[in-house]
């Protein structure tokens, strides 16, 4: 965290930085908010450790439209998301200095609800919790975000400096597509049910759109005229699917698979298994594609080959 | 309930105004007879069809929705079919993925010299459509009549 | 407020028979927004357009539906009815009852609703519709013709002829094409190279007219008008500036086995070589397969004996890139390879031919002189046996589908030509039928039959073998229903003609269309038979369908005609229907540019206003002059910014509202 801190105080001193995009503590025990941090006395609120879950490349289209450079703490995962949006255009690279924050996996924050926490603490792979009824200890591997149990590498797609090289090898994660794959193996009826029980939660609060960095758009289509599609709170079940088919077609391809529209969901939809659907149908039918890898190029679907497949000869599962 | 009268579905097909259109006309032209459920809508190419197309129809009481297109590599526009047919194949299976029954959607490729090939599609789809009976599960109830 | 007017069409009884036009008529009334609905016999009529006319005067039309036919027949014609009156010809919708409706539906009433549907939706529609305003772009007064065969010279010397230059491309060495390789022509018995060498020659001499030989189109891009295309010049290792033709080359190369395409592969040729005697430029070319220079480095007699130093082995392909505004496609055909035909043995007896190496085998320019010998053993024939059909009309997936049409008459040309040369040569023809449509063409084939005694017989050929060093035809003899043996010293084989290979990959890059079969596209088969739907490329002979010579001729002046209508114009109307982002919610992303397949989207640093201050904001830009209007890029755009006027977002929902409804 030392070393964080003086790297990131050396941006700000030496001037390669104007201000610094991170994490410090939110107002409940365990929740960390992003925040911009101008100086060297404001750095002294960051932190990073296993509860800085949100990933921070969204809120660099924002900062830049101020000028000068804004320095980001980005976890591996992060990074593939702040490369897409180098790569769409939404991001200049030379507006940003990017600091490779190494993650051994973020702590789902609603391990911790309900219990009456009223202070937590890390200790060597263990969560220490003081509780309204007590102390209770909770190993880390049981509490880690989905996404970080199925964690895909360590390896940053794009930084300026890396905190700690050579991390780049970490264990593999559980299969990511398991889920996926049951919900294929199920007929379609099924698939309606489940999904139907699913949707019928959602709030259209929007906390999966404002949070996905793939959803980056100026005016997103459910705020705009152009397809009578703006209706707020969902009446009935087709808007909930047709919210959630639309959100996951327009990032597919972009979509990095970082988890935070699943992370933010207040009503725990899996809203990460639409976009794995996608991200598997396009490894499987146009050669595996991991967005946010490059920062220029085309994306799956704004590419071809003359010999794809057809859409009535995919099984889709 | 007994049934009374056959199922009578509500069909939209997305056509390319170069080939499939023509193609279309051709069938008509030839006096090839596709059910009359099937209505078509006129599009510059079949990639200018947007999923919120066949969404808004499903919403709206489809039952099955196609799309017809030039043969890949005779696009009017030389590409446009390609980027339709990626987008097309990912959409139906998002669709299928979700419980939509995946005969409900269709793309096929139709020249403006396949008139014979055009009817064809279309007995096929509305036959395949009406065994499947009324597809309830993106419609919007309010949007009834 | 909407004024929209509806229109329906009776055509005849074509839409009336099936379609309750009076009931349409009355539903159109019910519609919001519509003031006038009529219903009239002929639309399209002077009378039926002068209705619409008076409607749009009086009424005040905002907007015009007219149900009738395929908006790919007339939607022009009621288009330009509407600008006369002073109203936007893109506020005008089609409701197609005809082709897509009283056409194929018997029912009266299924067909009436569904009319009435089909109307409501072009209401929808149109009410959404807004006037569109087409750009203008200049037109480059240069022709592309892209295959120097006969088709694709009578184009370039008639566009010549009206004063615009014209470049022609030809993949072999020399212009000429099939023609070229022929020796009479039916039904007059023209010798081919007579009539054909001094149009190549008119070609050569004609001063806009640029020969590109042993050239391929690499690339095409742009549009009618401003087409940019690439072709790329095939190294011949010999300098066509210093080159005079003289011959010795050829004499004097070491290397003799090569095949002789121009004759068929019935004889041999030089590796360097000129197809023909006539060829066009009278240049040799290096047939790198075959030299040993090129293969083993030791050799270049060649090179020591050209006074002119024009042999350059170190040459390399050249590429030309060029503007036009017009292409002419004119690639020809080719017979189809018979592999798949073994039953007739063509490629197990040497005296099992096809009739193009008939050709070459009576052409005094042949490898025989013009005696018609056997190519086993050089032997006289003496019994002849032709088969007609081969690969033409059929039914399994050997087999072409359509007629070759040129067959029946140069078999009995080839009948006709061998009796009067050589009397005692008997000659057999197995037909399915005997097709002679066309100019003296029937009289021609009767002189075959009657006068020079060819024995037609009507029946298929099940098999050719050979049996003691004779080939022996089994055949069925339909008329006389019994089966036939005939002795044969020559069977001679009217293969099935099939488009270049070449074709498919140059309408790709044309992005013309094509049937089935290889075959060009017309943009419509009775009324526009010389021009690709594409517009700007033009169709010049067998690339279209199968055709002998007067009318490949016919249909090369008339494409030529097209192209010349096309480069008189001073502009060129763009596409109205342009793709058109919302730049003040556009992201800048970059997403639309990269399906845009003509370069028309580019991004600009625009200043936008926005609430309390301005900004440089990246936001896309449509080239109107560009945009084909395909809307590949309203898709590709994930705030959906991009949209395409008149075929909008809105307007393609509100046909599907009305469809469902």
């Amino acid at each position: 965290m030392q070393r964080i801190r003086e790297i990131l105080s050396g941006w700000l001193r030496e001037g390669q930085a104007d201000r610094v995009l991170g994490w410090k503590k939110g107002e409940l025990p365990g929740m960390r908010e992003p925040a911009f941090f101008h100086t060297e006395k404001e750095l002294e609120e960051l932190v990073y450790d296993r509860f800085c879950g949100p990933n921070l490349s969204k809120f660099l289209i924002a900062a830049g439209e101020k000028p000068g450079v804004t320095a980001v703490l980005v976890k591996p995962c992060d990074s593939y998301s702040l490369n897409e949006l180098i790569r769409e255009n939404r991001v200049r690279r030379e507006q940003v200095r990017i600091l490779g924050v190494p993650c051994k996996g973020n702590v789902d924050p609603r391990a911790l609800e309900g219990k009456g926490v009223l202070a937590v603490r890390e200790e060597e792979e263990q969560l220490m919790l003081s509780t309204l009824y007590g102390e209770e200890i909770l190993p880390l591997s049981q509490v880690l975000l989905e996404r970080c149990r199925v964690c895909r590498g360590k390896k940053h797609a794009v930084y300026d400096e890396l905190l700690d090289p050579g991390q780049e090898e970490g264990p593999a994660g559980a299969d990511r597509f398991a889920e996926v794959a049951r919900l294929e193996n199920m007929t379609e009826e099924e698939r309606y049910a489940f999904w139907q029980g699913e949707f019928s939660r959602c709030i259209r609060c929007n906390a999966c759109r404002n949070a996905c960095p793939a959803c980056n758009c100026r005016v997103c289509v459910f705020d705009g005229p152009a397809f009578d599609s703006s209706q707020k709170a969902n009446a009935v079940p087709f808007e909930e699917s047709m919210f959630h088919i639309v959100r996951a077609f327009h990032v597919a391809g972009r979509c990095t698979d970082c988890g935070e529209c699943s992370r933010v969901c207040p009503q725990r939809i899996p809203l990460h298994l639409l976009n794995r659907k996608f991200i598997r149908d396009i490894d499987t039918l146009y050669g595996p594609y991991q967005a946010g890898e490059k920062d220029t190029g085309r994306s799956p679907l704004t590419d071809f080959t003359t010999g794809d497949c057809e859409p009535g000869a995919w099984e889709g599962a | 309930m007994p049934v009374t009268e056959e199922f009578s579905p509500k069909i939209v097909a997305f056509c390319c105004n170069w080939c499939s259109y023509a193609g279309a006309d051709l069938a008509g032209s030839s006096r090839l007879s596709y059910p009359a459920e099937v209505k078509i809508i006129r599009v510059p190419c079949s990639c200018r069809v947007n999923p919120m197309f066949l969404l808004r129809a499903f919403q709206k009481g489809a039952d099955g929705v196609i799309l017809c297109g030039c043969h890949p590599g005779d696009c009017h526009y030389s590409t446009g079919n390609y980027y339709a047919r990626r987008r097309m194949t990912l959409l139906f299976s998002m669709l299928s993925y979700l419980g939509i029954e995946k005969e409900r959607t269709r793309v096929e490729w139709v020249s403006a010299a396949e008139g014979a090939r055009f009817a064809g599609v279309m007995n096929d789809f509305v036959k395949t459509v009406r065994a499947l009976g009324p597809c309830r599960r993106l419609e919007d109830v309010r949007c009834r009549e | 407020m909407q004024r929209i007017g509806v229109f329906v069409c009776h055509c005849g009884s074509n839409i009336a028979a099936t379609v309750d036009v009076e009931k349409v008529v009355q539903a159109a009334r019910g519609v919001p927004g519509v003031v006038c609905a009529q219903d009239y016999r002929y639309m399209c009529s002077q009378a039926g357009q002068d209705l619409i006319r008076c409607a749009i005067r009086e009424e005040k039309l905002t907007g015009v539906v007219v149900c009738s036919c395929s908006p790919r027949m007339h939607e022009a014609t009621f288009r330009r009815a509407a600008e006369q009156e002073g109203l936007n010809p893109y506020l005008v919708e089609i409701a197609n009852i005809r082709e897509q409706c009283s056409w194929i539906h018997k029912d009266r009433d299924q067909a009436t609703a569904k009319a009435i549907v089909l109307m409501r939706a072009a209401v929808e529609k149109v009410r959404r519709d807004q006037p569109l305003t087409a750009g203008k772009s200049g037109v480059v007064k240069r022709a592309l013709v892209i295959g120097g065969g006969i088709a694709g010279l009578s184009t370039a010397l008639d566009v010549a002829g009206a004063g615009f230059e014209v470049d022609i491309v030809e993949k072999e060495p020399s212009i000429g094409g099939k023609m070229a390789q022929l020796d009479k022509t039916f039904p007059t018995l023209d010798c081919s190279a007579c009539i054909l060498t001094p149009k190549m020659v008119e070609a050569s001499q004609n001063e806009n007219i640029h020969l590109y030989t042993y050239s391929e189109v690499e690339e095409v891009s742009g549009f009618v008008g401003n087409f940019t295309v690439t072709i790329r010049k095939k190294a011949r290792f010999v300098d066509e500036t210093r080159c005079t033709g003289c011959g010795v080359c050829m004499e004097k190369c070491p290397s003799k086995k090569a095949k002789n395409e121009f004759n068929c592969g019935l004889n041999t040729r030089s590796a360097i070589y000129i197809p023909f005697a006539q060829a066009i430029p009278n240049v040799p070319v290096i047939d790198t397969e075959n030299c040993i220079k090129m293969k083993t480095g030791k050799c270049g007699i060649c090179q020591k004996n050209c006074a002119a130093g024009a042999i350059d082995y170190t040459q390399k392909d050249e590429r030309i890139t060029r503007e036009y505004g017009a292409i002419v496609a004119a690639t020809g055909f080719q017979p189809i390879g018979l592999q798949a035909f073994g039953e007739y043995g063509y490629d197990r007896y040497p005296d099992v031919i096809t009739s193009l190496e008939l050709e070459r085998l009576m052409n005094a320019a042949g490898p025989t002189g013009g005696e018609l010998r056997c190519p086993s053993d050089g032997r006289k024939p003496k019994e002849i046996v032709f088969v007609q059909c081969v690969g033409s009309r059929g039914q399994s997936c050997r087999d072409k589908s359509y007629c070759s049409k040129i067959c029946c008459m140069y078999t009995a040309k080839h009948a006709m030509l061998i009796r009067d040369h050589w009397p005692e040569m008997n000659v057999h023809v197995m037909y399915i039928d005997v097709r002679t449509p066309g100019k003296n063409f029937d009289e021609f084939y009767r002189r075959a039959a009657e006068e020079y005694g060819v024995d037609y017989i009507k029946g298929q050929v099940g098999k050719v073998y050979e049996q003691d060093g004779r080939l022996k035809v089994q055949a069925s003899d339909l008329l006389d229903d019994r089966q036939l043996l005939l002795n044969a010293d020559l069977v001679v084989l009217a293969a099935a003609i099939e488009p270049s290979p070449t074709a498919r990959k140059l309408a790709t890059m044309l992005t013309a269309s094509m049937d089935t079969n290889d075959f060009f596209t017309e943009a419509h088969p009775k009324l526009r038979p010389v021009e690709s739907p594409t517009a700007g490329i033009f169709l010049s002979g067998v690339c279209q369908g199968p055709k002998d010579i007067p009318e490949t001729v016919a249909q090369a002046g008339a494409a030529a005609a097209k192209v010349i209508g096309l480069l008189s114009k001073k502009e060129l109307t763009a596409n109205a229907c342009t793709a058109q982002p919302d730049e003040g919610r556009c992201n800048g992303c970059g997403e639309c540019e990269k399906v845009c397949p003509y370069g028309a989207i580019s991004y600009e640093e625009k200043e936008m206003r926005v609430p309390g201050k301005t900004e440089k904001r990246r936001v896309a830009r449509i080239n109107t002059a560009l945009c084909q209007g395909c809307g590949a890029c309203t898709v590709a755009c994930p705030s959906g910014v991009m949209d395409l006027l008149g075929f909008s977002n809105r307007q393609i929902l509100s046909e599907v509202d009305a469809i469902c409804r």
